[in-house]
């Protein structure tokens, strides 16, 4: 699967959901599914082959290197966009369970509606639908949360350092490993993680605006 | 490697499982084969020139990298999702010769060609057994293999013509046991997945069965409880001896 195909599955659930959701589901895709596909190759590409140490002992840089970067940035990101994209399917898979409850609802009845033209009119987020929905949405707020957190552990903080030190076996002593590319690797977590906030905050927003719609039908 | 193909070829199948398939599908989809091609095999990708040993004895290197990784773990897990995904098409393949007898004795053969009973039922069952048992042959694959999915950053080596024992590293040895337990986690749910999908199939169809078998009140033979059981399993099993024919 590639992100094309994952975007056209969002795409069919956006349908029922409300504004927000679709402004979030732009955000998701320019600036983070495309930047993360821009930024894999010509920044991360290197990221080991640049990995040098001030040493001859062979060894040194690959314990080093596994050191400071147990997982990738680029691989977090890919993980975090997959976790995030999953509730959305909860959604979808709820819609496509209605549409064929109805379609054998109807069958039962008499009319014989087609499950295409059920398929094409949109589900009003009311009932199941709004728990489904609302469900999702935390979801979504709880991986995208975790995943950063997850980032900000494990690499102290949102900057990529010039130099780092290292003393695993086998390196001798203390060592000096530079990190190639540091500003554009700092520059681009720095934005992946404020397009990150932004999804938060759609989302919370969002979540915010369907308990009050429920109020106030209530 | 040609991801796009596979996955049309699938999604022609989701038209004929259950609910409980539909979810395996998204599983695989999402979780395996997007993770795979977007993340893992990147980090496998120069998993030869990273692997690097303490001498300077040319070949060493690579006769060590070979003892090591008979089949790298990317590639046999490229094999596993293949060999899984295989097994649906037998279903798509019933349906289709399904269609062809219709569509050759111009009549309307079966009320609804892609419910799952009779032959497709069978079809259904080994598909899914199949799948599991790829599965888990995998997973024993890498058991065996790698022993368990220890990714060691250290390996010590005395494949000739290393000279003595030569210790030798790997590259990205963290990231690479993170994907191989994201891997073993995602196998392990589709085995438990298809393990529910044969339990719910097979309990729909012995439910189909038995709800047919009734005998009216006027009707009922002497009350011998083995005699009805022994009645009903008989035909059972004609019934189902006649939905294959």
């Amino acid at each position: 699967m590639s992100w094309p195909a994952l975007y056209t599955q969002l795409v069919g659930a956006n349908r029922h959901s409300t504004s927000l959701g679709k402004i979030w589901l732009s955000v998701l895709f320019i600036f983070r599914v495309l930047v993360l596909v821009v930024a894999a190759e010509s920044v991360w590409g290197d990221e080991q082959s640049d990995f040098i140490c001030n040493t001859l002992q062979p060894g040194c840089e690959n314990v080093c290197y596994d050191q400071f970067f147990p997982v990738s940035h680029i691989r977090l990101w890919c993980l975090q966009l997959v976790f995030v994209s999953t509730p959305t399917l909860l959604v979808a898979m709820y819609v496509s369970y209605r549409n064929h409850k109805d379609k054998k609802r109807l069958l039962n009845k008499g009319q014989d509606e087609e499950l295409e033209t059920l398929k094409k009119r949109r589900l009003p987020i009311a009932g199941a639908l709004w728990w489904t929905y609302a469900c999702s949405l935390v979801f979504r707020l709880l991986f995208e949360a975790g995943f950063m957190y997850a980032l900000y552990v494990v690499y102290d903080g949102f900057q990529m350092p010039r130099l780092v030190q290292c003393d695993q076996w086998p390196c001798p002593n203390l060592v000096d490993c530079f990190i190639s590319r540091p500003t554009e690797k700092t520059i681009f977590t720095v934005f992946m993680a404020t397009a990150s906030s932004i999804c938060m905050v759609l989302n919370m927003a969002e979540l915010a605006y369907l308990v009050a719609k429920k109020k106030i039908i209530v | 490697m040609n991801w796009g193909f596979l996955e049309s070829v699938l999604s022609g199948v989701n038209k004929y499982s259950t609910v409980i398939g539909r979810i395996w599908l998204s599983v695989v989809f999402l979780f395996r084969i997007l993770v795979y091609v977007a993340a893992a095999e990147q980090v496998w990708k120069d998993e030869q020139k990273d692997f690097v040993c303490n001498t300077q004895q040319p070949g060493c290197e690579n006769a060590c990298f070979d003892h090591f990784f008979p089949i790298s773990q990317v590639r046999l897990w490229a094999l596993q999702l293949i060999m899984v995904s295989t097994p649906s098409l037998l279903v798509a393949l019933h349906v289709a010769y399904r269609e062809h007898r219709e569509a050759k004795l111009k009549r309307k053969l079966y009320q609804d060609k892609g419910s799952i009973d009779g032959g497709l039922f069978c079809t259904y069952t080994v598909s899914l057994v199949f799948k599991t048992a790829f599965e888990v042959g995998s997973l024993l694959a890498f058991y065996f293999l790698y022993n368990g999915f220890e990714v060691p950053i250290l390996l010590q080596c005395s494949e000739s013509p290393c000279p003595n024992t030569v210790d030798c590293f790997i590259g990205k040895a963290t990231e690479k046991k993170i994907f191989l337990y994201i891997m073993g986690c995602t196998s392990i749910l589709c085995i438990a997945l298809n393990f529910v999908e044969l339990m719910y199939i097979v309990w729909k169809q012995l439910w189909k069965l038995f709800s047919k078998r009734y005998i009216p009140v006027n009707q009922k033979p002497p009350s011998h409880t083995n005699k009805i059981f022994f009645f009903n399993l008989l035909s059972i099993f004609k019934n189902m001896l006649y939905n294959f024919l």
